[in-house]
């Protein structure tokens, strides 16, 4: 164990490096949509044979000017119980899973429903820069610089009916591919939700890519779900199905302790968890706790759907 | 079999050799893990690489967990390992495994207070009030104390045998506690802290059943 573990560690070397020509690439080429061709060192990490293709993607204002979080880091501490309960089973399993070809069903309330491969829901000519922070409601956050595309770009274009209240969320459940599925952790498939004007929301976002490539398997491959005003286990991962619905959809979380994760679990440290208190966090390469930020920091943007609302009762 | 093979190996060593040689060994064993983290923490105060993972704080709380209920667990084998192999040798080690739980808890609760909360007691006290696992765990601790304390022949001839023994049943409990607070901790349904709960659920069994022989051998 010590040993895999110090293995770990040196990869980040080569992470540094592609991270290093990330951010400064992100300064020079500020504006100019021209990233797909560089030769970027390709990162393995435990993708076994998977090599990570650059995506181009155009710079946005999203960014809270922090530096961003080790690629090591984001790439190698991960929670996806699909691949195993501990940090690192994620970044060890997830080779097994098969990005492409990759289809998503869309149902229920849309005038477009019907089965989607990856590239025609989400438009690669169309694809954004965003830096977001993300706080997982264990009390530690990072910041992730993530490539994808606004939720609601993709909602519109499958036209949501007028009844539609909901966005429902599903990942992947083939035990083939997730060896995690084995153990009842929770009830499997995952799922998630949001409310419709919370997908609508200018900071829902849809990432197909992390530093500047394609998403690791680890991260949520090839799909996954952004939504940083949320406590991470929100931003559902490897996504196969989305369905629009009147009534407010069940979520893994929530099914198996509601006491403790609410269909909102908005960042609140004002709410306390009753694993975690919520005050304050560890941001990932910091040693001490810093205050957690009401929305994450993203009130401004996302305040005003909860206006009105007992954030206490609707955690 | 085993134990034919353990009854016949173990007996063979001299008390006084395993007193000599074999106590000095296992209490270097049972410290290994404490060094192994000490010199981790060593390496990641220096910025050199290390085996603490991209949370050193959570990793060390739950290691110094893990040692802690895994030579709780130890110290409750003890007895039924010596009646398994017909020899009270085992023994000898009981106490040492008991203080080396207690000594880890002492590492864990550091760990959490040090290097996980910097010694910020409100919010501290909050957390171990509001959150139950930890409630939990802090009374599993609470009860370990006066084992501790009691763990000298002397507090033996103090209390005397026989109330010795019933307060050091409190182990069993003690037990029970650490995996209700290992279960209560982990999110969902986890196996891991089933395999412990397991585990202790058969020491319990055979403590039980021995209990139970015990009465009829005095009533028939
Ligand atoms: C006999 C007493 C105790 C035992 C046997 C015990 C054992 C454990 C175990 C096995 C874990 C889980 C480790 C893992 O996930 O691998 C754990 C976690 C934890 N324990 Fe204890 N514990 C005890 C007492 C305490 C006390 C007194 C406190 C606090 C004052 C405490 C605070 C914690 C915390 C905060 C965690 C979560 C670690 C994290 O995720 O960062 N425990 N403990």
């Amino acid at each position: 164990m010590l040993i895999e573990r110090s293995e770990r560690w040196q990869q980040s070397e080569n992470s540094v490096t592609s991270e290093t020509i990330y951010l400064n690439r992100r300064r020079l080429l500020a504006g100019a949509a021209v990233v797909g061709a560089a030769a970027l060192a390709p990162s393995v990490f435990a993708q076994r044979d998977r090599v990570l293709k650059p995506l181009a993607a155009r710079p946005t204002s999203f960014d809270p000017g922090e530096s961003p979080t080790s690629e090591a880091a984001i790439t190698q501490y991960n929670n996806y119980y699909e691949f195993g309960t501990g940090k690192g089973d994620p970044a060890e399993n997830a080779w097994r899973l098969k990005p492409a070809p990759w289809s998503v069903k869309v149902d229920g309330l849309v005038d477009k429903p019907g089965t989607y491969a990856l590239e025609d829901l989400v438009d690669f000519n169309a694809l954004e820069d965003r830096i977001y922070r993300l706080r997982c409601v264990e009390a530690w956050s990072m910041i992730v610089p993530w490539v994808g595309i606004s939720l609601a770009s993709v909602l519109k274009k499958l036209e949501p009916q007028s009844g539609a209240k909901y966005v429902a969320f599903e990942t992947l459940a083939d035990r083939k591919q997730m060896p995690g599925l084995r153990w009842p952790v929770l009830d499997w498939p995952y799922t998630e939700g949001l409310r419709l004007d919370e997908a609508m929301n200018d900071l829902a976002f849809l990432a197909v890519g992390l530093y500047g490539k394609e998403l690791p398997s680890q991260n949520g491959a090839p799909l996954r779900l952004v939504v940083p005003w949320k406590y991470g286990f929100k931003s559902i991962k490897s996504i196969v199905r989305i369905s629009l619905t009147d009534t407010q959809p069940a979520t893994s979380w929530n099914i198996s302790a509601p006491r403790e994760y609410g269909f909102y679990s908005n960042v609140n440290p004002q709410v306390d968890h009753p694993r975690w208190s919520q005050r304050r966090e560890r941001r990932i390469g910091e040693f001490g706790r810093r205050e957690t930020a009401m929305f994450n920091g993203y009130g401004d943007l996302v305040g005003d759907m909860y206006a009105g609302m007992d954030l206490g009762k609707n955690y | 079999m085993e134990t034919t093979f353990l009854t016949h190996t173990m007996p063979s060593i001299s008390s006084k050799d395993l007193r000599r040689f074999g106590k000095p060994l296992v209490f270097a064993l049972m410290l290994l893990p404490a060094v192994w983290l000490a010199w981790n923490w060593w390496l990641a105060y220096g910025f050199q690489p290390n085996g603490l993972g991209f949370n050193p704080q959570e990793t060390s709380n739950r290691f110094t967990g893990d040692w802690t209920l895994r030579f709780l667990l130890l110290s409750l084998a003890v007895t039924p390992f010596s009646k398994l192999i017909r020899s009270p040798k085992p023994l000898l080690f009981r106490r040492m495994i008991g203080l080396f739980a207690f000594f880890y808890v002492t590492l864990h609760i550091t760990s959490y207070v040090w290097l996980d909360m910097l010694f910020d007691w409100v919010e501290l006290w909050a957390d171990v009030l509001k959150r139950i696992y930890i409630t939990v765990g802090f009374t599993a601790f609470l009860m370990l104390v006066p084992l501790a304390v009691t763990s000298t022949a002397g507090w033996v001839k103090r209390l005397g045998a026989k109330r010795w023994q019933r307060l050091h049943k409190l182990v069993y409990a003690i037990g029970i506690l650490g995996v209700i607070h290992f279960i209560m901790m982990r999110k969902g349904f986890q196996i891991e802290p089933l395999i412990y709960a397991g585990m202790l659920a058969a020491l319990l069994v055979f403590r039980v059943q021995k209990h139970l022989q015990k009465t009829k051998r005095i009533t028939g």
